[in-house]
């Protein structure tokens, strides 16, 4: 009961300023994933930004490498982005190169990328935990994410690059809406698809590396897929779902960073995406427009008025 | 020698088998376009195992087995009802399903107690292969003492039944596979069900997932699922040169990546230490650069 009242607290925005700013900027986050996820869904890149997400863990083993070699803390930020997205990109290139250049299918493409770079990850992870410098275990967090102990910089940062994400969505809304709703139609009046199948990936692959702090590499892409498809279901409006989902995304992220703010060591990415699943499983149900009982209302009424 | 019977030989019996194991159905997975399922296999069991765990109080092979068969079976039954009734895309489906599965895995892990006690986070995540040791090797005449060979490590045996029931149905079906494989529509004319040959291709993907995925870690597994046999693709279009192809890729990676673990810290007189699972994953990715890039049936068989 006190943990409730505890979590509740925590949800209310009463539980220091610290953990406030964090909860914040974990909801703008979650809330930018949420819009990117919408482009990302309708063009079909859910498994290469599986892949492209956890090909940043070699990108920030050799940022913290870097750091160090040159005098600074293995954990500071700027270097394990620019790494995590360095190697991103790289994997984002590798399958494209897979697939246009062998006989492998894409799926093949995108699974054998995705291992490799893990495992060249992993072992560089192995090799700096045994290196005497010290800060090893703060690169634990960006595998299962984690909001306890995130310095009040890094919170604004990310928020910050969040809410870029969105914006740059917001300028693009009806370019990219087009392409995705009806790819043809864009293409015969001229408009630029390559490009802004480009600015879709840019985006999926900023978003990643700036969720990686606080989701984890290995469960980010979720944050990309269910907002989407949650929000399916309780509109059809291009326009409206991308909220929907923004909002689907922001709740998630919001509600787990309090939960792991109440208990330190749980890692905030499973707690994320288990709420993101079960705001998943209620819009199935409950969804306005697509959900399960409206449509099983739907179909009684049909008859009765065809008759 | 004792050292390398009670140390080396555990974890390279380990590393192979589950390389072994994972590349011969990797091959079918890859051919009904299906690589990125095995990584899905890989992330859904991770809770059924800790369930298990959880209840039965035991890591023996059949709690193991049955906890990750129920884990499949529910995550099947979720990603059909999302597809079927609620009409969500397919792979936006698998990919909610596996990730809201690993997560719960990994929460039942670390509040559970079981992380401290048998399996941690880590291990699923980075591979644990050096975790595997043989105490009873006294010497070569162990490998012909029934006593000490009862006592190698579980996980030994677990991947040893795998691979002998997974080869043995490969070997069954393997017309049956060859058929599915390269063309669906002729398979169902002559009266073998595409539908079928597939729901068995995903079970032997889900016990080659079980068996590897509590000894080696999630990344050996999904690297051996696609990195063996995509290489072997590059070399033949047979496809029964290129099952044994796979196979002798697996084996390769598995002897050559945990070679180079073991050696490469010695011979530059480093204090570091290479994750062995992590190092074989990733010879087995160069292997398939190699090949990708001068294999003799890279390119598409339409312009070969």
């Amino acid at each position: 009961m006190t943990e409730f009242r505890e979590i509740l607290a925590v949800l209310l925005l009463q539980a220091g300023y610290n953990t406030t700013v964090v909860m914040l900027g974990a909801a703008a986050l979650g809330a930018a994933t949420g819009t990117v996820g919408v482009f990302a869904m309708l063009r079909r890149r859910a498994l290469v930004a599986d892949a492209v997400a956890h090909a940043t863990l070699p990108g920030v083993a050799l940022g913290f490498i870097t750091a160090v070699a040159l005098g600074f803390s293995g954990k500071s930020l700027p270097f394990l982005l620019a790494g995590s997205a360095l190697t991103a990109v790289l994997s984002a290139l590798c399958i494209q190169w897979i697939v246009t250049h062998t006989r492998l299918n894409e799926d093949t493409a995108i699974a054998s990328v995705l291992a490799t770079f893990f495992a060249l990850g992993v072992v560089l992870l192995t090799v700096i935990q045994t290196l005497k410098t010290g800060g090893q275990a703060g690169l634990d967090v960006y595998l299962l994410g984690a909001t306890a102990g995130m310095l009040r910089s890094e919170a604004i940062t990310l928020a910050a690059f969040s809410f870029i994400a969105a914006a740059v969505v917001a300028a693009f809304f009806k370019e990219l809406t087009l392409v995705s709703f009806d790819t043809e139609y864009a293409r015969a009046h001229g408009f630029p698809v390559r490009v802004l199948d480009l600015l879709v990936l840019a985006l999926v692959l900023a978003v990643i590396v700036i969720g990686l702090r606080v989701v984890g590499l290995v469960l980010i892409v979720a944050l990309l897929i269910i907002p989407p498809a949650a929000a399916r279901f309780w509109t059809n409006h291009a326009s409206r779902m991308t909220i929907v989902s923004a909002i689907i995304g922001a709740a998630s992220a919001y509600g787990g960073a309090a939960l792991s703010a109440v208990r330190p060591d749980t890692p905030t990415g499973p707690v994320i995406v288990l709420l993101a699943f079960a705001i998943l499983l209620v819009s199935v149900c409950f969804g306005s427009a697509r959900g399960l009982v409206i449509r099983a209302l739907g179909t009684q009424k049909l008859p009765r008025r065809v008759s | 020698m004792i050292s390398f019977l009670q140390i080396d030989l555990p974890a390279l019996l380990v590393g192979t088998l589950a390389a072994l194991v994972c590349a011969l159905i990797g091959n079918f997975l890859m051919l009904t376009r299906q690589s990125m399922l095995g990584d899905a296999m890989g992330h859904v069991v991770l809770p059924g195992i800790v369930i298990a765990f959880m209840i039965a109080a035991s890591t023996a092979t059949w709690v193991m087995l049955t906890g990750a068969f129920a884990a499949a079976l529910f995550a099947s039954l979720l990603v059909e009802f999302l597809r079927r009734s609620a009409g969500v895309e397919p792979s936006a489906a698998l990919g909610a399903v596996f990730t809201a599965m690993f997560a719960l895995g990994v929460l039942l892990l670390e509040q559970s107690g079981v992380a401290r006690t048998s399996f941690d986070v880590h291990h699923i995540l980075f591979g644990n292969i050096e975790t595997a040791i043989w105490p009873a090797a006294t010497g070569l005449s162990s490998l012909f003492d029934a006593n000490a060979l009862a006592n190698l490590p579980p996980q030994v045996a677990r991947l040893g039944f795998g691979l002998f029931i997974v080869a043995l149905i490969v070997i069954l079906l393997f017309k049956e596979l060859r058929v599915v494989s390269f063309d669906p529509v002729f398979a169902r004319t002559i009266g073998i069900s595409p539908r079928l040959i597939g729901a068995i291709v995903v079970a032997l993907a889900a016990l080659a997932a079980v068996v590897s995925l509590s000894a080696t870690g999630v990344i050996l597994l999904v690297a051996m699922m696609v990195c063996p046999p995509a290489t072997a693709r590059m070399l033949t279009d047979d496809l029964k040169t290129q099952v044994l192809l796979s196979l002798a890729f697996a084996l390769a990676s598995g002897l050559l990546g945990y070679a180079i673990a073991v050696l490469l810290p010695l011979g530059l007189g480093y204090e570091i230490s290479l994750g062995a699972a992590g190092t074989i994953a990733v010879v087995a990715g160069v292997f398939q650069l190699i090949a990708m890039i001068a294999g003799p049936k890279r390119g598409s068989p339409r312009n070969a």
